[in-house]
């Protein structure tokens, strides 16, 4: 995809004025509408906060312990059982206040953010490549192999994703983050290859498929070059918000207690501690559920914004 | 100029193309079709521009695609210099491919939006290696942005920062980088503004000039293709229903469908337009998953009898002009095939 423009400034020339000089204004740098998207999501100010928010999310997932000093597994000795939060002490094992055993909330809410991260993260990467694939092979080839594809993906959307999820992964002895993504992209891949398929059949009529056909080009060309390219749009903002469904679906699941589980750490099993104590103790249930609304957040909005960015409709 | 004693470039005979309708979806039952192409026949000779004309959904892209081998045909041949193409596959096609090009209707849609206008005229010469230039491959598609009338500096430039004419011209530019010998323009300018209209045409009629091309020109009204072609069919409901050479159509027309068509076609002169009588067809264009027995235009001639509705016209030299010397002996699918003076001039 040719997109070493991405950072490229928007031409000053605009198409109006091509249109009207056949002979043409001096050649500009070189557009493509992922440039263009661009150029629209930079001066929104929706998606920069979502994009920081996203940015900041990765960094604390990547390198928990530059953002605490406290382990988030290790009860503090001088005895802080549920102690309240010290707002004002940033950064300090003491910010957030403790937990029921003795743990840092604010260290523990760190470091769970690695699980919701990796599993939305990694979920959606298997679900846009699977999703992608079939979806792309349904909508382009058509006939009984659509026909097929569009059932078995009516069967696994007639599935509850909550449930169906509750119900693979009640027969693992052991969950840890590698079956709860297998679990999710599992049920998840559907939307894509869904939404996938439907771009395709409408990328697939235009004419300048028909024009790679008419130059003899081969299947592989035409679905790499041409079709992929033009139908990816959409199924890059489905995905981006899902990513926020995955997350919240982990986060669920940690707290109904069939997703993560001690010692491995995840918003959704503190949110679960922290329900016990709430009238004793809110703090321990609030922090991560910020962490969880405000993570998931992050992904809608940004979802959001490169849809309008990239809907031809509004441009 | 069209040199018909020479053997033709490309040869039409009975084409037929049907769509099946389908009912179900996992279980699919044919409970028809739609006759888009029914039995028609036609030569191109090299170096001539042939004129198709009919109403929307007459089947005239069917025509295009089957030509293209984009769609396959249900029977008929089409012979490339005495080669049926119409059966291909594989790299037989492939290699015929590039002699055969097309310019399509839209220029909208028919330019990739994800690619430089480099790689859209260079991609060519990325599915024919065999047929690139030995060196710069750029330097090649400069050319041939020259060659079409645009700047060459445009080149890394995307679809969406031209007009509509200029990415007519890239589409062209597309079509001529193989060096075909045939380019089948579906309605190439209809969707042009009508000032773009000519400067299109005129490179067109430019191009032939230069690279000897044979146009397969296909259009919806009369009026546009009379400048360019030396020979114009007329197709109506997957039929072809009169063809031949400008004079014989423009001047002599004796299919009323044909008399009908020009009929509409705006006339420059005041005087001419005088007497000229206007037909005008009512009733729609019967469906072509249903079409009327007999001659299809029967349910909108004004001439119909009972022998239209049981006999099929051939597309033949009418008896009564089975003798004349001039372009009114042309083949017309018509019954009653005469010429109409009253529609063609004072
Ligand atoms: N893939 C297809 N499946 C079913 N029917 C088709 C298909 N393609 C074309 N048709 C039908 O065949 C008929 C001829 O279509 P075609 O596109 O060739 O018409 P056309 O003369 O090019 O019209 P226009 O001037 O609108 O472009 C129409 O009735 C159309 O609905
Ligand atoms: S054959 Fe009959 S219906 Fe058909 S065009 Fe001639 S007169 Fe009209
Ligand atoms: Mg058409």
């Amino acid at each position: 995809m040719p997109d070493q423009n991405l950072t490229g400034t928007r031409s000053t020339a605009p198409v109006a004025e091509v249109a009207q000089a056949e002979a043409g204004p001096p050649p500009g740098k070189p557009r493509s509408l992922w440039s263009d998207a661009w150029s629209d999501l930079r001066r929104k100010p929706s998606f920069l906060i979502a994009a920081a928010m996203i940015l900041v999310l990765i960094v604390i997932a990547a390198f928990p312990g530059l953002f605490t000093s406290a382990s988030p597994r290790d009860a503090d000795l001088s005895g802080a059982f549920l102690r309240s939060p010290e707002l004002t002490k940033f950064f300090s094992p003491e910010w957030f206040g403790y937990d029921s055993q003795g743990r840092s909330v604010y260290a523990r809410v760190i470091y769970g953010t690695r699980a919701s991260i990796v599993i939305g993260v990694s979920v959606t990467v298997i679900v846009l490549f699977v999703g992608s694939l079939v979806g792309m092979i349904a909508g382009y080839f058509g006939g009984w192999v659509d026909a097929v594809v569009s059932r078995i993906v009516d069967t696994f959307m007639g599935i509850p994703f909550l449930l169906g999820a509750m119900v693979i992964l009640v027969s693992f002895d052991v969950r840890g983050k590698l079956v709860i993504t297998l679990a999710l992209a599992v049920l998840g891949w559907t939307t894509i290859a869904r939404v996938m398929r439907g771009s395709v059949i409408s990328v697939k009529q235009a004419d300048y498929v028909q024009a790679a056909r008419s130059l003899g080009a081969g299947t592989w060309r035409i679905l790499l070059r041409h079709v992929l390219p033009n139908a990816m749009a959409p199924v890059i903002v489905v995905a981006m918000v899902a990513l926020g469904g995955y997350i919240s679906a982990e986060a669920t699941l940690s707290y109904l207690g069939i997703g993560l589980a001690d010692p491995a750490m995840s918003w959704g099993s503190d949110i679960n501690t922290g329900k016990d104590q709430i009238r004793v103790a809110l703090h321990v249930l609030i922090f991560p559920s910020i962490m969880l609304s405000g993570t998931i957040l992050a992904f809608l909005m940004m979802g959001d914004a490169v849809r309008d960015a990239l809907d031809p409709k509004l441009r | 100029m069209a040199d018909t004693t020479r053997e033709p470039i490309l040869e039409v005979r009975n084409l037929v193309k049907h769509f099946p309708l389908t009912q179900g979806i996992v279980f699919r039952r044919q409970v028809g079709a739609v006759r888009a192409v029914d039995d028609i026949s036609f030569t191109l000779y090299p170096g001539e521009t042939l004129g198709i004309v009919g109403e929307s959904g007459c089947g005239k892209s069917t025509v295009a695609k089957l030509l293209m081998n984009l769609e396959r045909a249900t029977a008929g041949e089409i012979f490339y210099k005495g080669e049926d193409i119409s059966k291909l596959s594989g790299r037989a096609l492939k290699a015929v491919r590039r002699n055969i090009q097309m310019v399509f209707q839209d220029p909208y849609t028919s330019l990739n939006p994800r690619m430089t206008v480099g790689d859209i005229i260079g991609e060519p010469f990325d599915i024919h290696p065999e047929a690139a230039p030995k060196g710069d491959k750029q330097a090649r598609v400069r050319e041939l942005l020259d060659v079409v009338g645009l700047n060459p500096e445009y080149i890394n430039r995307y679809p969406h920062q031209f007009s509509g004419g200029q990415r007519q011209r890239i589409g062209i530019a597309r079509g001529l980088a193989l060096n075909p010998e045939i380019i089948i323009c579906d309605e190439p300018v209809s969707a042009l503004d009508v000032s773009v209209q000519a400067q299109v045409i005129n490179l067109m009629e430019k191009l032939q000039d230069e690279f000897g091309l044979s146009y397969l020109f296909i259009a919806h009204d009369l009026s546009i293709v009379r400048h360019i072609s030396d020979r114009v069919g007329v197709m109506y409901l997957g039929k072809m229903v009169e063809i031949g050479s400008d004079a014989a159509i423009y001047d002599h027309p004796t299919h009323p469908y044909t008399q009908a068509l020009l009929s509409a076609v705006p006339l420059p002169d005041p005087d001419a337009r005088e007497g000229r009588e206007r037909i005008i067809l009512t009733g729609d264009v019967p469906s072509p998953a249903n079409p009327p027995s007999g001659c299809r235009f029967r349910t909108r001639c004004w001439k119909a009898q009972d022998r239209c509705a049981e006999e099929l016209p051939l597309l033949a030299v009418p008896q009564r002009y089975a003798d004349a010397d001039t372009a009114v002996a042309h083949d017309s699918a018509c019954h009653f095939a005469e010429e109409k003076p009253q529609v063609t001039h004072a």
